[in-house]
């Protein structure tokens, strides 16, 4: 009896100790892939001015405590982090792995390889996942790198074109300029394209730069306006104003060496430098408008990419989305990188360029240059639409 | 008995003295824990020699950016990528050089600079428990002493029109539990008190707009309330409070926009048409003297033993009395300099941008040339001191020399 009784008891007890045990292990790991998702969730959306940093530094202990596991979820949280975010994520992301790393274990190979080979993930969090596989597997540039010639990530394009470069260098004439075609279609930093460019036209090869990178090259332009002690950077004159919403090209008004017309100023310069000083005059203190319709086939998120060693204002269909006031600071392609929301249609660029009153040898060009690219710098022509970059991986430069 | 007990006693305090001689202070900062460039009693090598560099480490990307030092931790910052927006910091071993850290952000602000500078050209800082970095993309970063992140902040993004093309090289402070930083530019200037511990800004100076590339000097108070922060720019010098940026007294005679004023004994000497020094009592400011001959070009003085020392765009390292700006004697190194020189126990070293490592034995009436070093590398960082060792990056190293 008393037997029977403890079979029972025990076979009670067990039964409850299995459904506690059924129960609660998958409450634990919900419980614990809940934290991992909240904390990831909490690096992702740092903020600017440091606020919330003490919660951060929270999760990044809990991101840490839990290890590798943690991993993946870091890296998925790029996809809609802050710029902030990003480096909060990316220095989880580190810490673990030295922490894996550390313990003599391996990084988990198949999963980030996974991540790196889904292009719809960040471009930012696929290169970090290949650096770090790159550490334990140094194979993994040539199994992975010649099918990112188009990627959405510029490092991994470039890493494509250096490859392919490598391969020319050796490769017989013909082959060679196959092989810089290929490389050219998917460089995107003017070093390599410029090389390249060079090497296929040496071969008799047609190439235009100005359109590869999608340089506007056709501008109308009006001016010059009065500059003088600079203050006409803040100054409203009557383009301005007219220029806001539509284009009239007949109009004639007051400049400050008497009337001013529209005219059309055409570059021809291989990374589409317009030359206020070279093709008009070097008006000294002095500003001029200049705009030019860019048709898009769709509403798209692209960036204006400007380089200038004068003061500008752009204006996107009438909105002015950034200015800046420094003169003869040097200049550069790319200089300025500014994401716009273009509509579909016609869409008017008007920029406000002016120069002003120094002397010195270095001070003396008035100039700018501008073209519509996608995230990865890749060159966008008017009637092209680009696959949206959910994650764009270049802000505002 | 006793003379054993007395032999045994000056063993120990001279054990004490050379050990502490050996590892005497950290360098936290721009130009030393004292923003000044000095060092006491390290016991650096005079004859320098390929023998006395005791470990090259390798570099990612490039940086201007000067080595600091705490404990035996060597730290430095980089930027590589295209655009060089990849931001490193590293953090080496002072004895090995082994390294013990390596983190790297994205970049939020503008990352343009002159081909010569780098993104990575403001120096570290740390109050030996965090370490601060800043680049010229205006991305201020605070990690703990291992590499985690503590805060971020994109001053680059908060304030896009606070950059300039050429680049932005001023390196931040901190004064008790502020990290000062100053960002300044044609387009948008202004300077900040950052709270060390939350990345918050405690206060918000706005700054003359116009492009400065010098970075803050501190005047330590015995407290953070009773210190002061002085940030030049082309105006002149303001000296204002670490903890609420309150405005303490302005010098208004203008000033350079490269080489940072220093401060020794009391006295501030600022490049100033030449040197100008003042004195303050911690409430206003008063002129001292001025030296038109005393013209530093991209280094900053330093003070040591009385003398004020300048090197000028031809590489002449000049010696004022600081008593009342009289030069003293003259040097010719082989120029050009951009990194600031150092001194330590009498000697003073000087990097030149080829690489030359010059050490210059300071005397009354005359410096003399003890020895020189061709590192073979590019050196455009002001060194730091720590440990024991003179450390100096490259693009391509961070180098510790130390006698062998």
């Amino acid at each position: 009896m008393m037997n029977k009784r403890f079979d029972r008891r025990r076979q009670q007890v067990f039964a409850a100790l299995l459904f506690s045990l059924l129960v609660a292990v998958p409450v634990q790991a919900r419980d614990f892939r809940d934290a991992v998702d909240d904390a990831v969730r909490s690096l992702a959306t740092a903020r600017a001015g440091g606020k919330g940093s003490r919660e951060n530094q929270q999760a990044v202990i809990t991101l840490a405590t839990a290890g590798e596991k943690s991993l993946l979820p870091l890296l998925n949280g790029f996809e809609n982090a802050t710029p902030e975010g990003v480096n909060w994520l990316r220095n989880t992301f580190e810490q673990i792995a030295d922490q894996v790393r550390g313990s003599q274990k391996q990084l988990p190979a198949a999963e980030l390889e996974d991540f790196i080979l889904n292009v719809n993930h960040s471009s930012q969090a696929r290169r970090l996942a290949y650096e770090s596989l790159l550490l334990q597997d140094p194979g993994l540039r040539k199994r992975l790198i010649p099918a990112m010639l188009m990627d959405a990530g510029s490092e991994f394009r470039r890493d494509a074109v250096s490859m392919l470069l490598e391969q020319a260098e050796d490769a017989s004439a013909d082959a060679a300029v196959s092989l810089y075609r290929r490389a050219f279609s998917g460089a995107v930093h003017e070093d390599q394209v410029s090389k390249i460019a060079e090497r296929l036209r040496a071969a008799g090869e047609d190439v235009s730069i100005s359109q590869h990178f999608g340089f506007v090259t056709t501008w109308n332009v009006v001016g010059p306006f009065d500059n003088r002690e600079e203050k006409g950077f803040a100054q409203v004159f009557a383009p301005e104003e007219e220029l806001q919403n539509s284009a009239e090209f007949g109009m004639e008004y007051t400049g400050m060496n008497g009337p001013v017309k529209w005219q059309v100023l055409q570059s021809e310069d291989d990374y589409g430098i317009v030359d206020i000083a070279g093709q008009l005059e070097n008006y000294k203190g002095s500003l001029m408008y200049l705009t030019s319709s860019w048709d898009s086939p769709v509403g798209q998120s692209l960036q204006v990419r400007l380089g200038t060693p004068n003061a500008w204002k752009l204006w996107v269909n009438g909105k002015l989305v950034f200015e800046r006031e420094e003169y003869h600071r040097s200049t550069r392609m790319d200089q300025y990188i500014v994401p716009v929301e273009l509509n579909a249609g016609p869409n008017l660029l008007v920029v406000k360029l002016c120069q002003n009153e120094q002397t010195q040898d270095w001070a003396q060009k008035y100039q700018f240059q501008l073209r519509i690219s996608d995230a990865a710098g890749a060159g966008v022509l008017p009637g092209q639409a680009v696959a949206q970059n959910v994650y764009a991986e270049e802000d505002s430069r | 008995m006793k003379a054993i007990f007395q032999t045994l006693i000056t063993v120990v305090i001279f054990s004490l003295f050379i050990s502490t001689g050996l590892t005497a202070g950290d360098w936290k900062q721009f130009r030393g824990d004292a923003t000044n460039s000095v060092t006491g009693s390290e016991n650096l090598p005079i004859e320098l020699s390929g023998s006395t560099i005791a470990w090259k480490a390798e570099l990612p990307g490039r940086g201007l950016s000067g080595p600091i030092v705490v404990g035996t931790d060597v730290l430095v910052s980089s930027s590589s990528g295209y655009f060089q927006d990849r931001l490193h910091m590293l953090c080496f071993d002072t004895r090995s050089g082994e390294q013990k850290w390596h983190r790297q952000f994205t970049a939020i602000g503008r990352t343009m600079t002159h081909e010569k500078m780098a993104n990575a050209t403001p120096t570290m800082a740390s109050d030996g428990r965090r370490v601060v970095a800043f680049f010229s993309s205006n991305d201020l970063i605070c990690t703990d002493l291992r590499g985690r992140l503590l805060w971020f902040r994109g001053l680059g993004s908060e304030f896009p029109n606070a950059s300039n093309s050429l680049g932005m090289s001023s390196s931040p402070v901190i004064v008790g539990s502020t990290v000062v930083v100053q960002v300044e530019s044609d387009a948008e200037a202004f300077a900040c008190g950052v709270d060390l511990a939350t990345g918050e800004t405690r206060w918000q100076l706005e700054r003359p707009r116009a492009a400065n590339w010098t970075s803050p000097s501190v005047i330590n108070g015995k407290t953070e309330e009773t210190s002061l922060v002085l940030l030049q720019s082309s105006k002149g010098l303001t000296a204002v409070r670490p903890l609420d940026g309150s405005i303490v007294w302005t010098f208004e005679d203008g000033a350079s926009t490269i080489p940072s004023a220093t401060v020794a004994n009391g006295t501030i000497f600022v490049p100033s048409n030449g040197i100008t020094a003042l004195q303050t009592d911690g409430k206003e400011v008063t002129k001292v003297w001025n030296a038109a001959n005393l013209a530093p070009a991209t280094a900053s003085p330093v003070v040591y033993n009385g003398q004020c020392l300048v090197l000028n765009s031809s590489g002449v390292l000049s010696a004022g009395d600081v008593l009342d700006g009289n030069r003293i004697w003259q040097l010719r190194l082989r120029g050009p300099f951009s990194s600031s020189p150092v001194v330590s126990a009498g000697y003073l070293y000087a990097f030149n941008e080829s690489g030359t490592a010059f050490v210059v034995l300071l005397e009354p009436d005359r410096g003399t040339i003890i020895s020189e070093l061709d590192l073979g590398e590019k050196v455009l960082c002001s060194p730091g001191i720590g440990d024991g060792g003179l450390f100096v990056r490259s693009d391509q190293h961070l180098i510790r020399l130390s006698r062998p």
